[in-house]
């Protein structure tokens, strides 16, 4: 099987896990959405919150996928899982891609859920000229998350500290993500009067970072989990 | 059984006696003669950077700082290019020498601190000329991520494991910041550039340096160059020896337990133990 193949069936077990434990639905989501609600609480006024609705998104995001990458390879390496895929044969670009693409739908869908709250909580409204431009972004954005998120819990899985750890190393590299992801949606949204062509070169930094880190990761992951 | 024991101890002595000879400490010919440069060298900055150099028309004494401020950073680039550098012939070396794997792990600290200095008398100066420690110049920011992401890869060095385990991790991730790094300076700086036309920093290019001045950040440049070589030379000696110290230890320990379940009877098992701990003694 080609490693595509096997990257498909390594993200479709992931969130079958997902799936079947509801960890996801039940914690990682409320998780989010308590997050959007104690912003509220330190930002206080409601043209404040108008404003910088899409950088918290992007924040709520972040911590939540921390919370996620935790979870993903706490799956893997409770019962040596990791090793058992290594022993198989599986190449490990394969459970990369596989493990980036599970986090990548998890973030997604937590991405949608909390632009919702973002409409809801914060008076944000979302206009239609925009929308093209808001997926896009979307997508771009999640995959370089996504890519950064595998490469580094896969780094730290199965030593103590990984939980510290993964913070101090995420969130410097996802930087990148968090501005130009905030720019863009801000641009899709037309907060503080920014118009849509101004999100176009955001979209290109979020791919150029999501293709490095793509392809950095794949490379790089086999070296790294191979104890 | 009896008969393992002497050729461990014997052994052992013989591994001690060499590390004796060559660890007393980590200075050599080499690393005295820079050390005496350094200091030398420091001497001047200290002379020309606050007697010789002439005030600032605008920036008055603060003006200063900029012999400390522009030379550290600039090793501090220098440095992680060796760690990229060392990661990367670690990495795609054929023989996997753990030479370079420390070689980039000093380079690292040395830079992280190196930075940090950088970031403390730029936040002092920011103070003096601006008004503010901080601003959000895409500089500065991309200097602050530099700095924390160097701080990761440090903590990444500390997480336990073999050494070729470290070395491995490390090598990936000395090698990813090189990736990480442009793209957080891309992207800060288009942040900046939309938002904010221009900013204090840019004015710094403008000013006309002063002969005397110019010749005074070159000393700064030789002086930290110095004590980067001569920390980094110290730091991979030392590095070294944990190394040894580590897997000596190791060694050491199976050595005496071994040396126990062999020989239980009372009189052996001293014998046995004490050549142990001596060396762990000698080292510390």
């Amino acid at each position: 099987m080609s490693v595509w193949r096997i990257g498909w069936q390594v993200a479709l077990k992931d969130l079958r896990i997902e799936w079947n434990s509801r960890v996801f639905v039940n914690q990682v989501l409320p998780f989010a959405g308590v997050t959007m609600v104690i912003f509220a609480f330190a930002l206080d006024a409601d043209s404040v919150l108008q404003r910088v609705a899409p950088g918290l998104v992007w924040l709520a995001t972040m911590f939540s996928m921390l919370v996620l990458v935790q979870r993903s390879f706490a799956v893997e390496t409770a019962d040596g899982a990791l090793d058992a895929l290594r022993v198989a044969g599986i190449d490990p670009r394969a459970i990369y891609l596989g493990k980036a693409v599970a986090l990548g739908v998890q973030l997604l869908v937590l991405e949608v859920v909390l632009l919702f709250a973002a409409v809801v909580l914060y008076g944000q409204t979302i206009p239609t000229d925009g929308v093209v431009l808001l997926v896009t972004t979307l997508i771009s954005a999640t995959c370089g998350l996504a890519a950064v998120g595998t490469l580094y819990g896969g780094l730290a899985a199965g030593f103590t500290g990984r939980e510290t750890l993964l913070p101090l190393l995420t969130f410097p590299a996802v930087a990148p993500v968090l501005i130009g992801a905030t720019r863009a949606v801000e641009a899709a949204l037309g907060t503080a009067g920014a118009v849509v062509s101004d999100g176009w070169p955001w979209v290109g930094l979020l791919a150029v970072f999501a293709v490095a880190f793509g392809v950095g990761g794949a490379l790089a992951f086999g070296p790294l989990i191979d104890e | 059984m009896t008969t393992t024991d002497p050729t461990f101890t014997s052994d052992q002595a013989g591994a001690d006696g060499d590390r004796t000879d060559e660890r007393t400490g980590t200075g050599t010919r080499a690393t005295r003669i820079i050390g005496i440069a350094t200091i030398v060298a420091m001497g001047w900055l200290v002379a020309f950077g606050l007697g010789f150099s002439p005030e600032d028309r605008d920036q008055r004494e603060s003006v200063r700082l900029l012999y400390v401020h522009v030379p550290t950073i600039w090793i501090a680039y220098l440095a992680f290019t060796v760690t990229a550098v060392a990661s990367g012939l670690y990495f795609f070396g054929k023989k996997k020498s753990l030479g370079w794997d420390r070689l980039a792990g000093a380079s690292a600290e040395v830079g992280t601190v190196f930075v940090a200095v950088t970031l403390v008398i730029g936040a002092m100066w920011g103070r003096l000329t601006w008004g503010v420690f901080w601003q959000w110049d895409a500089r500065l920011t991309t200097t602050a991520l530099l700095f924390v992401t160097y701080i990761g890869y440090l903590a990444v060095r500390r997480l336990g494991g073999t050494h070729e385990q470290r070395a491995r991790r490390s090598a990936v991730i000395g090698m990813l910041a090189v990736l990480e790094i442009p793209l957080v300076h891309w992207s800060v700086r288009l942040w900046r550039s939309l938002h904010q036309d221009a900013t204090v920093l840019d004015a710094d290019g403008d000013v006309s340096m002063d002969g005397l001045m110019l010749f005074s950040l070159f000393v700064g440049v030789i002086a930290f160059s110095l004590l980067y070589v001569w920390l980094v030379m110290h730091r991979t000696r030392v590095m070294a020896m944990e190394d040894l110290l580590e897997d000596r230890g190791l060694d050491d320990a199976v050595a005496a337990r071994r040396a126990e379940a062999a020989a239980p009877t009372s009189g052996a098992a001293p014998a046995a133990t004490t050549p142990s701990a001596a060396p762990e003694e000698g080292t510390v």
